[in-house]
């Protein structure tokens, strides 16, 4: 197959592939999120031992994930800037940055409402959190180092370094439950399948694609946005349509 | 099952609501940002090229 | 030294001040990362002395008594192999359960007794409906039961 997969990498491309495929993201997430509440919220039974109360890993479990995976991809990309030279994967490292932090902030503050009322405390330094906690500043200071630097490409290989240093945190964060003594529960998720009642699954498997599709779609908005901050000067963009209007 | 059972969760509805909520206002509170990030950089690419077109 | 060449050593330099990072990290934390002591560790005088630390295990079956003032609660936490008496006075969390896990904050007192100021339940990770829960009952205790057990329960099918 002659696919050219260089000319997907050009910013020009991509900015309108990309403006194609977000309403498909976002449409079938915003699907996903009804279907998954649905079953989360009137299928999944009650649980025996934490009753209502462990509802919130609907929205706990897929946020936490989705903030580790994020943060790969992320790192990924950034790598792939930093050796390859291509700006496109570093404008894609940018735009997942802020969606990663806000889904790690999700992770720590529905945390804290489902530890108070069944552990007795909203927050305690144990090794899953802490290291959550390490997760949400290496996003933060992604986006600070980005934003410190005014040579957007230097800004890149910065951050980039970062990044990819900091990956390391997110196996230590899915270990850490095993590795050390935690007051969190060790992972219902596991490589070898869910310690968990059937119904329960299918509702935290659709809000994890859901929240999925969502960051898909909202980076791909971003990069959009960063692709016609930082290419402001070429000749394609000031012949696009929404700019001649 | 009423709807007033189902709001108080058990005597759990400030937990699980509020991770609910905080869940919707993150992500309307993206969606808007991004909103305002594209009208931004589409306003001053509108400006760049109004100048350009005055000189030419 | 071409530039391409240059950064290529700066990414290994990168990657080995990464793999000593995580090393040193890996070993300066070792020993106190974890939240808890076990009651064999607290025997064998490997908890801090004279400060506060935290223990973790299982509460024992049956050792949960209350005294008249009804605030003061006194059980056992056990790791299988040893077991201390805890003394704690305040409201316990929900799911603290005889049988279940828990992780208490406080000092250790004369006489081998652990004075708790802070009580924490610690709930496994497993999820289970209260039907799947009763089929399992049922097939431990019963033997027909086995396989629609099995059927209904995810835990055990998986």
């Amino acid at each position: 197959m002659a696919i050219n997969w260089f000319k997907y990498s050009s910013p020009s491309t991509f900015y309108r592939v990309a403006g194609k495929m977000v309403p498909w993201f976002a449409g079938s997430a915003a699907v996903l999120f009804v279907v998954g509440l649905y079953i989360g919220f009137f299928v999944a039974p009650t649980d025996i031992q934490q009753s209502e109360a462990y509802r919130i890993m609907f929205i706990h479990v897929p946020a936490s994930i989705l903030s580790m995976f994020i943060y790969l991809v992320m790192a990924s990309y950034a790598a792939l800037g930093l050796i390859f030279n291509t700006r496109l994967s570093s404008m894609m490292a940018s735009a997942l940055a802020p969606t990663g932090a806000l889904l790690a902030f999700l992770s720590l503050w529905t945390g804290a409402l489902w530890g108070k009322p069944m552990w007795g405390a909203w927050w305690v330094w144990d090794a899953r959190l802490t290291s959550e906690l390490i997760l949400l500043f290496l996003y933060l200071g992604f986006i600070a180092l980005h934003a410190s630097i005014d040579d957007p490409r230097r800004a890149d290989r910065a951050s980039a370094l970062l990044a990819i240093i900091g990956s390391v945190n997110v196996p230590i964060i899915y270990f850490s439950v095993q590795w050390w003594n935690t007051l969190h529960q060790g992972a219902t998720v596991k490589f070898t399948g869910t310690s968990m009642h059937v119904t329960m699954q299918q509702g935290m498997y659709t809000m994890m694609l859901a929240v999925w599709l969502y960051a898909i779609a909202v980076s791909l908005l971003r990069v959009r946005c960063i692709i016609l901050e930082r290419e402001c000067k070429a000749q394609w963009i000031s012949e696009l349509v929404e700019i001649r209007r | 099952m009423n709807w007033g059972e189902f709001l108080a969760m058990n005597g759990y509805a400030w937990y699980i609501w509020g991770s609910y909520g905080m869940a919707l206002l993150i992500f309307i509170i993206e969606i808007l940002m991004v909103r305002h990030r594209r009208r931004l950089i589409l306003q001053q690419l509108h400006l760049m090229r109004n100048a350009e077109d005055a000189v030419t | 030294m071409k530039p391409r060449q240059k950064k290529f050593v700066y990414i290994i330099l990168a990657l080995v001040a990464l793999g000593t990072a995580i090393g040193l990290v890996l070993y300066a934390l070792n020993d106190n990362i974890s939240l808890y002591f076990t009651p064999t560790q607290v025997l064998n005088k490997e908890a801090p002395q004279g400060r506060g630390f935290r223990m973790g295990g299982l509460v024992v079956m049956d050792s949960v008594k209350r005294q008249s003032d009804g605030l003061t609660v006194h059980f056992s936490i056990t790791d299988t192999a040893k077991s201390m008496p805890v003394v704690y006075k305040g409201f316990l969390p929900d799911l603290f359960k005889e049988g279940k896990g828990v992780v208490v904050h406080g000092k250790l007192e004369a006489g081998n007794v652990f004075r708790a100021d802070e009580v924490l339940a610690k709930h496994d990770e497993n999820y289970i409906a209260p039907e799947a829960a009763y089929a399992m009952k049922q097939a431990a205790k019963g033997q027909s039961a086995v396989n629609a057990a099995a059927s209904v329960s995810a835990p055990a099918a998986k």
